[in-house]
């Protein structure tokens, strides 16, 4: 047992790290760029340098290395100061290039893949409607045939970078009476086709990262379709899957150094805050949630570095990480007492900001790409194989399902 | 990166999980609960004849000279089936404690006897109800003869030695003695608690032969030390328990049908049980963690084992309570295994030290490495 990279490994490391440290881009490259200009600048860099989407075939604009030399990769970037990549790539790159690679024709991979790789092409999901979420298999949005074509109707909502993104993977319903899971297709949009609509949601952290997309009378061709007409929730299972696998238990400002730090700044009772014993208390219990992530991630990578499948335990980060974060937010909150709460949403370049801000964007985090709930159900069912309930909603043709409205 | 067992150390611990399935399965731990008997000495007996007690122990002192990753799925089996058995106490502490401040000649004279379980140990500092520190300790020696009173010792009406922190007017204020406990001058006071598959008694010394361990006045750096390497062998121990809890839960909530369904497909159980892997598995990565820090006596070896420590103690207890729950009223019944688990949960919990005491540490550890 060790943490040593094997030699091969080491020798994909120090390729990575000389490449990253000579080609991280300085502020005189990002000059005047905003922030999905500065993201998409440093992709366009690796995508130039053979560095985007390195798991990918050379032909689609990877370099055809490994899952495990993605992670090292990676590893070594966030050791450098690079551009904020936020959801810009993560949803063309990590959702939609798998499905378009386990559905798609060689001619869709050749046009799409090499363009998310190069990041100069944003996708967005349109999965979520206002009536199906966790339910996804409850969207209602309409596709019908028209001669090649297929006309759709409805609305998407929550739907992240729509307003960057050139095409969109979205999944529609084209028989509502059969039962739900039945009659789904699934298809790839151009954003730019007439009736698609954008309009951005403020979230209660004030920004809009995410938007309502509204399609109406919007023509998709045939050959959009990925995988075949009904099996639509198929399709969505491979998309999904790999949006589990990208929303990972990631460490996120408001953790254990930042809150260690701010209780070794601030004073409880004239004495240094981390002296108290309700505070190491909490932060120890944190501390145990954060190294038993980055420690269960190790052996995730270890079985990887061996050719071996990673095992279940990898799906307990995004649900970990996120009460944690929140929780971690709100305890430095009430650190900073009164004072605590200050927070210029469009400016604040306190040192403390990440608390607050933390605190008031990782409820998001508990719900996007599966809520907690939802990953509870999913872990005890898929990994311990606990009975699942039962469901009212599946033998009968859509149309009959109960909606509450 | 392999931060992984290898196929010996996962053949290892196989071989001790089919042998503890067939030796020990619950009718031992329930006839110790149930009887007058301070351990399973049959099994005991057969354990060092499997020459676990000897695992880590350096060949030339006649031990099987494997590293602490065997020994650690050796305790994580233990704590599976809950074993009665003194392991922990002689050798998680004793061992350890002569392997780490022993002379030459004292290694000699004792790492045979523990390898082969011809001598069983234990290990006391504790002396009142709360923290005991180097500060308060009252047991001391004076001309080699130890006095004082340690309380909730366990294993001592098992074992024939006892290392021993007394108070030094020296150093940091202890110093670690070794003394028999086959002669005058040591007595017991019998206790019940509320883990009656384990021995515990309070332990008396009243002018008892007492051999220095480590140097005078070393005695709580050695001891913290000690008990850094026992914390990762008890969260194994811990986390093995915590995994039975998780099986038990989940094979009663298959079985039991409420409101014409199995209990397990109700959330309210899918949860709690989803909780405890997610608490499982947390655990078991930072004893991996804790297992690789104490093979490699890594500098971050204070860290690694509180963490370990803290979160198999949290998970143990989580398990241990909400498995008791999942069963419902059959759970808090006598004839149920449950409760083996949720008492053996919290003894392990406080044996050196509480998650309070170790959060404490965890903290402290910190300050010293780069998280
Ligand atoms: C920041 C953010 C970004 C997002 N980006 C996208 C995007 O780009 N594209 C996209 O398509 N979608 C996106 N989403 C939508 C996201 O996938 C859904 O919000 C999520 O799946 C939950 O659905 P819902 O909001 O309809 O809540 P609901 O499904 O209505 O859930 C409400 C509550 O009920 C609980 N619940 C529901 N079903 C069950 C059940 N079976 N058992 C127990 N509890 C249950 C949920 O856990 C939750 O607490 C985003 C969401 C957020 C917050
Ligand atoms: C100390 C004690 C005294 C008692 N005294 C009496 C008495 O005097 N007279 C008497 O008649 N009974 C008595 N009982 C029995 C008591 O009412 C039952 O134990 C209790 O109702 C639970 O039923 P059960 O034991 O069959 O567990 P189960 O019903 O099998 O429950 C097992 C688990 O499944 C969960 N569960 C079951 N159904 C659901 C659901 N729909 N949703 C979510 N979770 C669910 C439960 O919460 C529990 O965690 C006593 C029990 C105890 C512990």
């Amino acid at each position: 047992m060790n943490f040593d990279d094997t030699p091969n490994e080491a020798a994909f490391r120090k390729e990575a790290r000389a490449w990253l440290e000579a080609n991280v881009p300085s502020e005189a490259d990002l000059a005047g760029l905003d922030e999905v200009g500065r993201a998409q600048f440093w992709q366009k860099r690796k995508s130039d340098g053979g560095w985007a989407c390195i798991t990918w075939p050379k032909q689609f604009g990877g370099r055809g290395a490994s899952t495990l030399e993605q992670v090292i990769f990676d590893q070594e970037e966030a050791k450098l100061d690079t551009p904020y990549m936020g959801s810009y790539f993560s949803i063309g790159q990590g959702m939609a290039a798998p499905t378009i690679m386990t559905y798609g024709t060689e001619e869709m991979m050749a046009r799409y893949l090499p363009k998310l790789a190069s990041g100069e092409e944003i996708w967005c999901q349109l999965f979520s409607e206002p009536a199906a979420g966790s339910d996804l298999a409850a969207l209602q949005t309409r596709a019908e045939k028209d001669g090649d074509d297929w006309i759709v109707n409805g609305q998407k909502v929550w739907t992240t970078v729509a307003q960057y993104a050139s095409y969109a993977i979205l999944v529609t319903r084209t028989d509502p009476n059969v039962p739900k899971h039945k009659g789904m297709t699934y298809f790839c949009v151009d954003m730019k086709s007439p009736g698609v609509e954008v309009r951005p949601i403020k979230q209660m952290s004030g920004g809009s990262s995410f938007n309502e997309v509204y399609l109406t009378n919007v023509r998709i061709p045939d050959s959009m379709r990925l995988g075949e007409i009904g099996q639509g929730w198929r399709v969505a299972l491979t998309t999904l899957m790999n949006e589990r696998a990208s929303i990972g238990g990631g460490n996120v400002g408001a953790n254990f150094d930042s809150v260690k730090a701010l209780a070794e700044r601030l004073e409880i009772d004239g004495k240094p805050a981390i002296e108290d014993t309700i505070v190491r208390q909490k932060l120890a219990s944190w501390y145990v949630e954060e190294a038993g992530l980055k420690f269960t991630e190790m052996r995730t990578l270890s079985a990887l570095s061996r050719g071996d499948e990673p095992g279940p335990e990898s799906s307990i980060g995004k649900l970990v990480a996120g009460v944690k974060g929140q929780d971690m937010a709100s305890f430095a909150i009430d650190l900073l007492e009164q004072q605590g709460i200050q927070w210029d949403p469009e400016q604040d370049e306190r040192e403390d900001a990440v608390f607050v801000q933390n605190f008031m964007s990782l409820p998001g985090l508990r719900i996007a790409g599966g809520t907690d709930e939802i990953m509870l159900n999913i872990i005890a069912e898929r990994v311990l194989g606990l009975p699942p309930e039962p469901r009212v909603d599946k033998n009968i043709p859509f149309s009959d399902v109960p909606t509450g409205v | 990166m392999n931060f992984e067992f290898n196929d010996d150390q996962i053949f290892v611990r196989d071989v001790a999980r089919s042998f503890l399935k067939a030796n020990c399965p619950p009718e031992v731990v329930r006839r110790v609960l149930e009887g007058n008997e301070h351990y399973a000495a049959d099994l005991w007996q057969q354990i060092v004849e499997q020459g676990w007690a000897a695992t880590a122990i350096p060949e030339k002192y006649g031990g099987l000279g494997m590293s602490y990753l065997e020994l650690v799925l050796v305790a994580e089996e233990l704590g599976r089936v809950c074993a009665p058995v003194p392991f922990a106490s002689s050798v998680y502490l004793a061992t350890e404690a002569i392997l780490l401040a022993g002379s030459e000649e004292q290694k000699s004279r004792w790492l045979p006897k523990f390898a082969e379980g011809e001598v069983i140990g234990t290990l006391a500092y504790a002396e009142k109800a709360g923290v005991t520190t180097a500060d308060t300790l009252e047991t001391k020696v004076e001309n080699g003869k130890i006095t004082g009173r340690k309380t909730t010792v366990a294993d001592a009406e098992i074992a024939q030695v006892i290392i021993v922190a007394a108070k030094s007017d020296q150093g940091d204020g202890a110093s670690l003695y070794i003394v028999s406990l086959e002669q005058d001058g040591v007595s017991y006071e019998s206790l019940k608690t509320i883990d009656p598959s384990m021995n515990h008694a309070n332990v008396i010394f009243n002018g008892a032969s007492a051999e220095l361990l480590g140097g005078e006045g070393e005695g709580w750096t050695l001891l913290e030390k000690i008990l850094d390497r026992a914390a990762v062998l008890y969260a194994w121990e811990q986390l093995g328990g915590s995994e039975t809890c998780l099986a038990m839960a989940k094979d009663h909530a298959m079985q039991r049908y409420a409101f014409g369904r199995p209990i397990g497909s109700f959330q309210a159980i899918k949860h709690k049980l989803a909780n405890m892997y997610v608490k499982n598995t947390l655990a078991r990565s930072n004893a991996y963690y804790g297992a690789w820090a104490l093979n490699t006596d890594a500098e971050e070896l204070p860290l690694a084992a509180a963490t370990a420590r803290v979160g198999s103690t949290q998970a143990y207890y989580f398990s241990s309570k909400e498995s008791i729950q999942t069963h419902g009223g059959m759970g808090f019944t006598w004839e149920v295994d449950c409760q083996f688990y949720y008492r053996r949960a919290k003894v392990l919990a406080v044996a050196i030290g509480s998650e309070r005491v170790w959060s404490d540490k965890l903290i402290k550890a910190s300050d010293h490495i780069e998280a």
